[in-house]
């Protein structure tokens, strides 16, 4: 695929990896994903960001459509992870830039990454500017979002704010504008790129977009790191977009997710969705056999509820529902309503663990942990049936 | 004195330690800190840390 204009002299250099399924080793991208790189045409010529390193060739060929990569002046590291620097060491060496500008983060996690020996790094911090020519970079830093080095660069010659990560989306797409595509899809990846990876700094993310619009910055392009990109009024909608999510605010949606060995827990399940239904909440049952982790958090970020079902196996709860509190705890989500259930054979310590859990994430919990002796006899499905109502009504008193 | 740790990346102010690299000099209690001092690793506000 050839580059993409964005302004005049401004292009998309990045690579699409169609078959991108496992993200980054903890989660997953059912659409591929993109790592997005940018070339501004200048009296500098300045690279923001590269590729993983096995694209360095891709992001060359690229390159050399729009100017001889040797005639790059500058390049902005704005997010060190080895999506968007693994090609670095490739294209430093075939550049030889003037300078690599980065954040005082992004010097240290450069150094801590390559070799960065004879690398003309010059660090910047929030405010600092670079004249490129026609052009301006005004650097700012966004630690934790999502890591200590992560930066934007904004042009205000062409309003164009480069968020590195901030602003992505796991779309694999010949089209690169968020207006080019499928708007449901769009803002599914949005929710499931959010979830997955920006929730647990959603309170730096407040601040950060907060102090963007307190700088009063005009912008007609949001350039992310992975899939489309957002111009017009869409900048709006991806900005907007953000502060839901970073807000939390409940709706009236519960996710119910459990694990099951002889499809004692997988009916406890049911009945408990049959509660929330009568309560009028959405809810959506996932069994962690067929779905993972990633799958669960994309439906839990507006959930208001989060309903956790083990068996207990060897006094403990089922391994694919370790894993998936074990990444919601990090994942750290806020202002959810908890319920824990499920079968047993004779100890049954899974139901208490499961409640801990999601009690430690500070998750309210108006509904006792219930569990079932080997298999629920239908009068039983009674109780989870009750669960579910109880669990649905604080959701709607919460969600309003 | 009591530890405080970053709610956003887990980092720990140790008041034994202080923060030199940002002119916080050992034994500085995380009450006395300035209010416009931030979590060398992450940025995070003082509002942002637990007592350990």
């Amino acid at each position: 695929m050839k580059p993409a204009q964005i302004v005049k002299d401004v292009h998309w250099v990045g690579s699409v990896e169609w078959d991108c399924r496992n993200f980054h080793g903890y989660s997953t991208s059912p659409l591929g994903t993109t790592y997005n790189a940018y070339l501004i045409n200048d009296e500098k010529v300045t690279l923001f960001d590269t590729v993983k390193a096995e694209f360095a060739n891709d992001l060359l060929c690229k390159i050399a459509h729009l100017v001889k990569p040797g005639d790059i002046d500058y390049i902005v590291v704005n997010h060190v992870e080895m999506d968007h620097s693994g090609a670095l060491p490739e294209i430093v060496a075939q550049v030889k830039p003037e300078k690599i500008f980065c954040s005082p983060m992004g010097e240290r996690a450069l150094k801590s990454h390559f070799d960065v020996t004879g690398w003309p790094i010059q660090v910047v911090k929030t405010g600092d500017t670079v004249s490129i020519g026609a052009r301006t970079l005004s650097f700012l830093e966004t630690r934790m979002l999502h890591w200590p080095d992560s930066m934007a660069t904004y042009i205000p010659e062409d309003k164009i704010l480069i968020t590195n990560d901030a602003f992505g989306q796991n779309i694999a797409s010949s089209e690169r504008f968020a207006d080019e595509v499928d708007r449901s899809e769009l803002y599914r990846q949005m929710v499931r790129y959010y979830a997955n990876i920006v929730l647990p700094f959603s309170p730096i993310t407040q601040k950060i977009i907060a102090q963007i619009e307190s700088m009063g910055l005009a912008i007609d392009y949001l350039l992310p790191d992975h899939g489309v990109m957002f111009r017009g009024a869409d900048v709006a909608y991806a900005i907007e977009s953000y502060k839901a999510f970073a807000a939390q605010k409940p709706t009236k949606k519960a996710v119910v997710v459990y694990d099951t060995m002889w499809r004692s827990t997988e009916k406890m399940a049911e009945a408990i969705a049959t509660g929330l239904l009568s309560e009028g909440l959405s809810v959506k049952i996932m069994n962690l056999h067929v779905v993972d982790h990633s799958d669960v958090m994309e439906e839990v970020l507006e959930a208001g509820a989060v309903v956790v079902g083990s068996p207990t196996h060897n006094n403990g709860m089922l391994p694919r529902v370790a894993d998936m509190l074990t990444y919601m705890k990090g994942l750290k989500p806020q202002n959810k309503i908890g319920g824990a259930f499920g079968s047993y054979g004779w100890s049954g310590e899974a139901v208490k663990a499961v409640a801990e859990a999601l009690s430690a994430m500070g998750m309210e919990m108006p509904a006792e942990p219930l569990r079932s002796l080997y298999v629920p006899k239908h009068e039983e499905l009674a109780k989870y049936v009750e669960m579910g109502r109880t669990i649905g009504q604080a959701v709607v008193a919460k969600a309003g | 004195m009591d530890r405080y740790v970053c709610n956003i990346c887990g980092y720990v102010y140790d008041p034994k330690d202080g923060d030199p690299d940002n002119g916080v000099k050992p034994g500085t209690k995380f009450e006395d800190l300035p209010e416009d001092w931030v979590c060398p690793v992450c940025g995070a506000a003082k509002d942002e840390f637990t007592k350990e």
